[in-house]
């Protein structure tokens, strides 16, 4: 009935060079790993990342810049990934750091068909260079514009083949916002069941925002 | 001054959690802010948010406990409490921006009389990002800064903050070993309305390059 599950071949066949992707996770906590391996093995270049922070150098999304696969992030945090930095001052890699709930919101309005959000964070730092003030009943406001993606690789905990996702704890963070916001959305599922054995009332990623399911190869 | 620093900084974040009341949603920053959640009086209630998603934050897990899947913004483990649940950034942040979060506490780099702060970036030095900083300090109902008076004998409550901002006029309280200030709201100046008791207000002055007033009704900070 449903034709999500993708091994590792169609997978590697996603990956082109030049790429948006985002990538779920917060300092590594919910990413999906086993996606990571697949983008390192391809050899992908020059893409560009959306991801929270670029966690640690040896896990999540920092592998993939600690390998030098990509030409630009855009991020909240780069501090536990000595090596964005050291690219960064290099020259070789474009950071583009934003305030995580305006990283959030570019993507959820991406995801909602929104042509932007207004928010007052950033007001009177750097941030605001180069954006459209808008004032709203005496207060000041940004103009950040949606944050779109060719691809989104998320992780559910558990996930039904219908592509219904429940994700666990805090693994949560970003993946139910960059289902919402890519062209093309695979999620690794720690644990795979049957349509019908989750609760419709605690899914938190509804199923047809699932392009592909890849099985994890976590654990 | 207070020359032992695990001192100085057990004296800030006794005086902070005493600030709080039952029931109240507050966001610890990483670092000496998190040391607040051990000084919280009994009787009182706090919720905590944990950026990356979670309210409810308890404290580190007993050994052999440790839920990889529970995690705090700092990526250190925790737990959850009986009244804690779970959601995404989105919704964290709507927290956050939306007022719902009474108290946020956080370090600072350099804090200023206007109530201004530079927390997240040493430009050619070091460059960590904003992470969340930026929503929560324009964000939270308080903002409170806390922070050790100086750093290696230079004064970090300035006249103007010379790094780039975190936010502008947006912080109401400082916090240091030596005493608290308020910032008057809009940016229009520090009071000192509680001081320790093992220091003058001529120490202060002396190792603060901000200007400030005394307030009428200064207090001796209770530790």
């Amino acid at each position: 009935m449903f034709d999500k599950i993708i091994n590792k071949n169609d997978f590697a066949s996603l990956i082109k060079d030049g790429m948006v992707i985002m990538v779920g996770g917060f300092l590594g906590c919910g990413t999906p790993e086993t996606l990571i391996d697949l983008i390192l093995a391809s050899g992908a270049k020059n893409l560009t990342l959306i991801c929270n922070d670029t966690s640690f150098v040896d896990r999540g999304v920092g592998r993939l810049v600690a390998a030098k696969q990509a030409a630009k992030v855009i991020t909240s945090h780069i501090g536990t990934n000595p090596e964005t930095g050291k690219q960064m001052v290099e020259g070789t890699l474009n950071v583009d750091l934003v305030p995580q709930g305006t990283l959030a919101e570019r993507i959820r309005c991406a995801g909602a068909g929104l042509g932007g959000v207004l928010t007052p964070t950033g007001v009177g730092t750097v941030v605001e260079e180069g954006k459209q003030k808008i004032t709203v009943d005496g207060h000041e406001y940004l103009l950040e514009l949606p944050l779109h993606a060719d691809l989104a690789i998320i992780n559910g905990s558990t996930v039904d083949k219908a592509g219904n996702v429940v994700y666990n704890a805090t693994t949560r963070n970003f993946n139910p916002l960059m289902a919402m916001a890519a062209s093309v959305v695979v999620v690794e599922a720690e644990k795979l069941v049957e349509p019908g054995e989750l609760m419709p009332e605690l899914v938190m990623t509804p199923g047809p925002l699932v392009t592909h399911i890849f099985k994890s190869e976590k654990r | 001054m207070i020359e032992d620093i695990e001192l100085a900084k057990n004296i800030i974040a006794k005086r902070i959690a005493r600030e709080f009341k039952n029931n109240q949603l507050v966001n610890l920053g990483i670092g000496l802010p998190t040391m607040v959640a051990n000084h919280i009086p009994q009787g009182v209630n706090v919720i905590l948010q944990s950026e990356n998603g979670m309210i409810g934050m308890g404290p580190a897990p007993e050994p052999g406990k440790e839920n990889p899947e529970i995690t705090n913004a700092g990526a250190s483990m925790v737990t959850i409490l009986p009244h804690g649940c779970y959601f995404d950034s989105a919704m964290s942040f709507a927290l956050i921006r939306g007022k719902h979060v009474e108290y946020t506490v956080l370090g600072a780099l350099e804090v200023d009389q206007e109530g201004s702060l530079a927390s997240w970036i040493i430009p050619g030095k070091k460059v960590p990002g904003m992470g969340g900083a930026m929503d929560l300090v324009v964000g939270a109902k308080n903002v409170i800064v806390s922070t050790l008076h100086t750093e290696r004998g230079k004064p970090k409550i300035l006249k103007k903050c010379r790094l780039p901002l975190t936010a502008r006029h947006v912080v109401n309280m400082i916090v240091t070993e030596l005493g608290v200030f308020r910032v008057t709201p809009g940016g229009l100046g520090l009071a000192l309305i509680e001081i320790n008791k093992d220091t003058t207000i001529d120490e202060i002055r002396a190792n603060t390059e901000a200007e400030f007033i005394v307030s009428d009704n200064l207090k001796t900070m209770e530790v």
